[in-house]
């Protein structure tokens, strides 16, 4: 029995890369959710939105390490940040005014904006792997460990090291500072309430003087800026990979739905839900639980409930089981 | 020009497009463009019955042609040598106790009243039968893969005539589908979309993955086929000697012989799938579809169960892109699954039935014809317009090279651009719905 080991390994494999993966899910979820409650769409190009702004991210990012510009201990990302978001923003509301609109004005059915969100997905795919290619791409620089794995070990003494990546951290940070910043927005400014507003009852909004154009305006700065930043964080903390980002689409989607399509709070719960469950789902526990056994009922294979490439099946599955027992989700989202 | 002409007319011009390749390049290519166009314009016809007649945003083809591609593996393939015998029974009853376990958690679901009592004993059952599964499972598996893993290592298939595995392969889509459908349909619309995106990642994990099933990345190779070997006609001096009478030499001859004989089977299956395509459409069970797609909510007033008619299309549509994977498999020989890309299996299948004319039968086929034709040509016409602009640049600069190597990224522009040109400007497609 060694139950401090275990624990420093249950942080070290399951929770800190659960919080993290969380994070990236959670902001991700938001624009989707975003999106369908003002737009009332599920945004398929969702995925590859947040392609596009890392990619453009990391193109400054190799500009600025050219330059020899750089951030010392914090990767050169966050400050090409910027310039990817404003990127994301320009390109969404080209989208918007090229495709969406005519859609928008026509009050075409949702199903066939989601149809043409796939047909944005192929393009925003097409130009990212087009102009990046369709390779892995590294572009983290710093510092690797806030707490790297061999220090820890030396400065406790314990067996097992827990190691602390640059990465999860500033995932960590950023995503509660722009959900901070996004609460804040929403509850308490004209235009996030406006937005509410909008998203709450279509009519009585323009009813009472609310300009339509300008909450899907602000609503798509708002889902270019959270997709950019989604995106930049899962490039740096995993690695950037035009074609993981297409796949993200099913877990994020399911964290939207987990929690409440339409419903921020939900999206950030149903972010860490997914996250969670496919960490701990596709984790071999043998190791942590070799330390809480006592030594004759140690588990003689991993005591791995699924191997790591079902990852997708974990949030398919959850989705199912939400859609069959609780279609709103988990906190009440629109309608059904 | 009344309409017939205008089909015809549609028609004509694809027939031409694909002739001219024959006569520019070579017939082999423009053979395989007209059996490709087959398989895709069956796909498209199951996708039409899903969305042109009901209205369901299906995004799982890939997955759904997948399972058509397994069943052409489990029916066509011999079996492994001992497999069976290793671990076999093990895997079936594991397979056949993870069933009971669902089927038993229901069973509780039905009959306990609600409460925290039932979700413990739900969640119980469900713990408890997935470990029971996994130790039955586990060693069976291992014991299968253990045989000649760099053959086989696979439990292999029952060494039926692959033919028999068409419709199998339609009966495998139409349960994956029926799963599907049961949870997702009758909810939002969008619901359906995301479950079956979800669905088709994951049976090809599972193809990927599970090698007693089908090997996984090592692909199954060698699948038999309804037709003669190449080889064995090139052998054959009858056969020799009337392709000589026909002006070809042995090898070319064979090839188109071959390719021509699956032609012959695949317009077999599309024709007597379009007649009863048709059939349905114009049938009161295809107008109440219509109806139901229209307007749902005056349908569901007239008493129709919207949910039930959707299920059934859902499956029907489901189980032709089966029917069109196991074919497909057959032609190719191998069941690869790391070459299912949703891009080529779902988005592709898509364009054709909107380009086509969605609603419209003989519009998905035309769509299928067309696009497929489109995806063929759109990579050397990329590589040729790369070509054209960077012929002024210098030779050897990146930029260069970064162009002409991106071409082959071409097609999912181009197909995405048609997609939302025809939805903009022409959303009825090239032959729309009566």
């Amino acid at each position: 029995m060694d139950f401090l080991n275990a624990l420093v390994a249950f942080l070290n494999y399951v929770f800190v890369p659960g919080v993290a993966y969380g994070s990236q899910l959670a902001l991700g979820a938001l624009g989707v959710t975003l999106v369908y409650g003002i737009l009332r769409f599920s945004n398929f190009a969702h995925g590859d939105t947040m392609a596009m702004g890392a990619m453009a991210t990391v193109l400054m990012t190799w500009l600025f390490q050219g330059w020899g510009i750089s951030l010392g201990p914090l990767p050169t990302a966050l400050l090409a940040l910027p310039f990817g978001i404003a990127f994301a923003i320009g390109l969404l509301l080209f989208t918007d005014r090229a495709v969406y609109k005519f859609y928008r004005v026509k009050k075409a059915k949702p199903v066939i904006l989601v149809i043409v969100s796939l047909g944005i997905t192929f393009i925003y795919n097409g130009v990212t792997r087009f102009i990046i290619g369709a390779d892995d791409q590294n572009f983290f620089d710093g510092e690797r460990f806030i707490i790297s794995a061999r220090e820890f070990k030396a400065a406790t003494g314990l067996a097992e090291g827990l190691s602390f990546r640059t990465t999860q951290g500033i995932t960590v940070v950023t995503a509660v500072i722009v959900v901070i910043v996004l609460f804040w927005f929403l509850n308490k400014t004209r235009a996030g309430k406006s937005m509410r507003a909008y998203s709450d009852n279509e009519d009585l909004a323009l009813l009472s003087g609310i300009n339509p154009e300008r909450v899907v305006m602000i609503t798509w700065i708002i889902v270019a800026t959270l997709a950019t930043i989604a995106g930049v964080l899962y490039g740096l903390d995993k690695s950037f990979k035009p074609f993981t980002y297409f796949q993200l689409l099913l877990p994020i989607f399911a964290s939207a739905i987990v929690g409440g399509l339409g419903n921020p709070v939900g999206a950030i719960a149903g972010g860490f839900v997914i996250a969670f469950s496919e960490v701990t789902i596709t984790y071999a526990w043998k190791k942590i639980l070799v330390y809480l056994m006592p030594e004759n009922l140690e588990p003689s294979g991993l005591v791995q409930l699924l191997s790591t490439d079902y990852k997708f099946a974990v949030s398919f599955v959850i989705l199912l089981i939400v859609l069959l027992f609780k279609p709103t989700g988990l906190f009440k989202g629109q309608s059904v | 020009m009344n309409e017939t002409m205008k089909n015809t007319a549609l028609f004509a011009i694809v027939a031409v497009m694909i002739l001219s390749v024959g006569f520019q390049s070579s017939w082999n290519s423009a053979l395989l463009i007209v059996a490709m166009g087959l398989v895709s314009s069956i796909m498209a016809l199951g996708v039409n019955l899903q969305w042109g007649f009901a209205g369901l945003f299906n995004v799982g083809i890939m997955g759904f042609v997948a399972l058509g591609g397994l069943a052409a593996v489990l029916v066509g393939m011999p079996p492994t040598e001992g497999a069976f015998a290793a671990g076999g029974l093990g895997v079936i009853s594991a397979l056949l106790l993870g069933a009971g376990t669902i089927i038993a958690a229901i069973f509780v679901m039905r009959k306990m009243t609600p409460g925290w009592q039932r979700t413990l004993v739900v969640i119980a059952v469900l713990i408890a039968g997935f470990f029971l599964f996994r130790g039955l499972l586990d060693p069976s598996v291992e014991r299968i893969e253990e045989i000649n893993p760099a053959q086989t290592g696979y439990l292999g298939g029952l060494g039926l005539p692959v033919l028999i595995a068409w419709p199998v392969g339609g009966i495998f889509a139409a349960a994956a589908a029926w799963v599907i459908g049961k949870t997702a349909l009758g909810l939002r619309s969008d619901y359906l979309a995301i479950a079956t995106l979800g669905i088709a990642e994951i049976i090809i994990a599972v193809l990927k993955n599970e090698d007693w099933l089908t090997r996984g990345v090592k692909n199954v190779i060698g699948v038999p086929r309804p037709v003669p070997y190449e080889i064995d006609l090139q052998n054959n001096p009858s056969f020799v000697e009337r392709a000589a009478g026909l002006g070809f030499d042995p090898v070319e001859g064979s090839t188109l012989y071959v390719k021509l004989l699956y032609i012959v089977l695949f317009a077999a299956v599309l024709l007597i799938l379009m007649w009863m395509s048709q059939r349905a459409l114009h049938s009161p069970w295809g107008r109440m579809l219509r109806a139901i797609r229209d307007n749902e909510t005056a349908a569901e007033a007239m008493g129709k169960d919207v949910t039930a008619r959707h299920l059934q299309v859902f499956i029907l549509g489901s189980a032709i892109c089966g029917i069109a994977g196991a074919m497909m498999t057959t032609m190719d020989g191998q069941l690869t699954p790391g070459t299912y890309q949703p891009l080529r299996f779902t988005f592709l299948i898509w364009v054709m039935v909107i380009v086509g004319g969605s609603g419209n039968n003989l519009g998905a086929v035309l769509g299928g014809f067309l696009i497929w034709f489109l995806w063929v040509q759109v990579e050397p016409m990329g590589l040729w317009l790369m070509n054209v602009i960077t012929a002024g640049m210098a030779e050897g600069s990146a930029l260069k090279e970064h162009l002409i190597e991106s071409a082959a990224h071409m097609r999912l522009l181009t197909m995405g651009a048609v997609l939302l040109l025809v939805l903009r400007f022409s959303p009825r497609g090239l032959i729309p719905e009566k």
